[in-house]
């Protein structure tokens, strides 16, 4: 299965957010889209997974999402949004209960997804309990519980401090090794778009468009030991976004 | 030189001193044996100032007379015959308010209809003392019981609502949207997001409530009413017997600190995942 934008354009009022974007997630491929504070980016990925709606163009799903799958197009959110009166059991239940599921089918997911994110030993424990990477890694447990075709990943690292961050994205790449899962990831930070990403779509200011397409050829499991050429492509994408980071960064202080 | 590990040493030709400590206080912590302290102290310095006649009797009787008069009652059969019409009253309306009133507050909280048709006509509502009130429901349902449980059904309905309604406002809207994301069904969400995260703000909804609802019952009482706290206390004034009079007060400070209670043990009991 493979989710599209096609010349997907937005305005908040007589504000344009958004025009002609197009871009296609799916093939167990992470496309990180990355862009300037304002550009639009976490709009267009609510879009994406219907969560808003575009004011021109088009989300398309292409094909059929794989069987077993309980939520094709799943989020991941910067601030993790896990209930805070349910446990870290209770957070993944919450989004397999309405499947009708059976108790055993269940209790299996929950204990599966649990063990794969490593997090068996807290499964009683309250959100407030746990850090913020703890937080995320419950999110990505509850994410992987429905099966998900793609994921949609908002800023998932931005509220984490720069140690955790690198720790869950050693997570995130022994993750996709295992499972090649497809994803569109939305960041500000370069270093996670060279980290995770096979192609990397640099957004312009507001209105956003795509400036550019980066693909990232180099194995995800490679890129933590081959640092100097991720290195120069980050730096690219930086020379790509610096302008547009610092016209945005005006305007924004313009409009107030 | 001194060594690393020893750290800086003060210089030994200025003057040193400690950094004052400036980070105290403006952190009240509760005690219960100093709260219970205080009312037990309280009630002896009254007991001491009867007996040495500082105080005069018939102004205010000793604790001991009130002690007297709340045992006479309770001998007589009386305590329970006044309690029992007045928690009657009181549990029927506030429950009943209460429901009604989350039931409402949450058609506010959820739909625009609701929320257009209802919440100005609460606020309006909500500023009326429902006392005035009590002769129009006499009018309508008569002198008995259901006067008195509608003026506390009206007292309490609309805390509740408004409670409620602010409540649900202040649902985290990126849980609501989590819960669409995974796909939840709309009473799934209504039920497992919008109502715990409601639940605190109804709490304290209802521990506002219970104070108006036991002012109403002793007004209610008082206007018209053979049994009941407030018209032991009205018919305790009127033949000067303060004694009693003041075991009727007595009574409605621990049903008052009951109800706190009784909340307090509920928002331990559901509300255990905040910090």
């Amino acid at each position: 299965m493979r989710l599209l934008a096609d010349r997907v354009g937005h305005r908040y009022g007589t504000t344009e957010v958004l025009r002609d974007i197009g871009i296609a997630i799916g093939g167990g491929e992470i496309v990180c889209i990355v862009g300037p504070s304002g550009c639009g980016k976490s709009t267009l990925l609510r879009m994406l997974g219907g969560l808003e709606q575009a004011s021109e163009g088009r989300v398309l799903l292409e094909g059929e999402p794989p069987a077993g799958s309980l939520n094709p197009i799943t989020y991941i959110f910067q601030d993790f949004a896990l209930l805070p009166w349910r446990t870290v059991e209770g957070n993944i239940r919450l989004v397999l209960e309405d499947h009708k599921l059976g108790a055993t089918a269940m209790r299996a997911i929950v204990d599966d997804v649990l063990e794969r994110t490593r997090l068996k030993d807290f499964r009683a424990a309250l959100p407030r309990q746990l850090s913020g990477g703890m937080k995320q890694r419950v999110a990505i447990a509850r994410a992987l519980a429905v099966r998900p075709a793609v994921m949609l990943m908002d800023e998932p690292l931005s509220a984490l401090d720069a140690q955790t961050r690198e720790l869950l994205m050693d997570d995130l790449v022994e993750l996709w090794t295992r499972e090649r899962f497809s994803a569109c990831y939305v960041t500000h930070n370069l270093a996670e778009a060279v980290r995770l990403g096979h192609r990397v779509h640099v957004l312009s200011r507001r209105p956003g468009r795509i400036r550019e397409t980066v693909e990232i050829d180099m194995p995800l499991a490679e890129r933590a030991e081959r640092a100097a050429e991720l290195e120069a492509m980050q730096r690219h994408i930086w020379l790509v976004m610096r302008e547009e980071a610092r016209a945005a960064d005006r305007e924004l202080a313009d409009a107030g | 030189m001194p060594d690393e590990a020893s750290g800086p040493a003060p210089a030994r030709a200025v003057a040193v001193r400690e950094v004052p400590f400036r980070g105290g206080g403006f952190r009240p912590r509760t005690n219960s044996y100093v709260s219970w302290a205080v009312f037990a102290g309280l009630i002896l310095l009254w007991e001491a100032g009867s007996r040495l006649g500082l105080i005069s009797p018939i102004a205010l009787p000793a604790p001991s007379q009130v002690l007297g008069a709340l045992v006479d009652l309770a001998r007589t059969g009386m305590l329970w015959k006044n309690l029992s019409v007045s928690l009657m009253r009181l549990g029927t309306g506030w429950v009943l308010g209460s429901i009604l009133g989350i039931a409402v507050g949450l058609a506010i909280g959820l739909f625009t209809i609701a929320r257009a048709a209802l919440m100005q006509l609460t606020s309006a509502l909500f500023a009326v003392p429902k006392i005035a009130l009590l002769p129009l429901f006499i009018v309508w349902f008569g002198i008995g019981e259901s006067s008195k449980i509608a003026t506390i059904l009206f007292g309490t309905f609309f805390p509740a609502v408004i409670a409620t309604y602010s409540g649900v406002d202040n649902v985290d809207r990126n849980l609501i949207r989590m819960g669409q994301s995974f796909g939840l069904s709309w009473g799934s969400i209504v039920r497992k997001i919008i109502l715990p995260g409601a639940l605190p703000a109804i709490l304290s909804g209802l521990r506002i409530s219970s104070a108006i609802a036991i002012v109403l019952l002793v007004a209610a009482e008082m206007i018209g009413a053979q049994y009941g706290i407030g018209a032991y206390i009205l018919q305790a004034g009127s033949l000067f017997a303060i004694d009693q009079l003041i075991a009727g007060v007595t009574i409605l400070a621990v049903l008052g600190l009951l109800i706190s209670w009784v909340i307090a043990r509920a928002e331990r009991r559901f509300l255990d995942w905040r910090s």
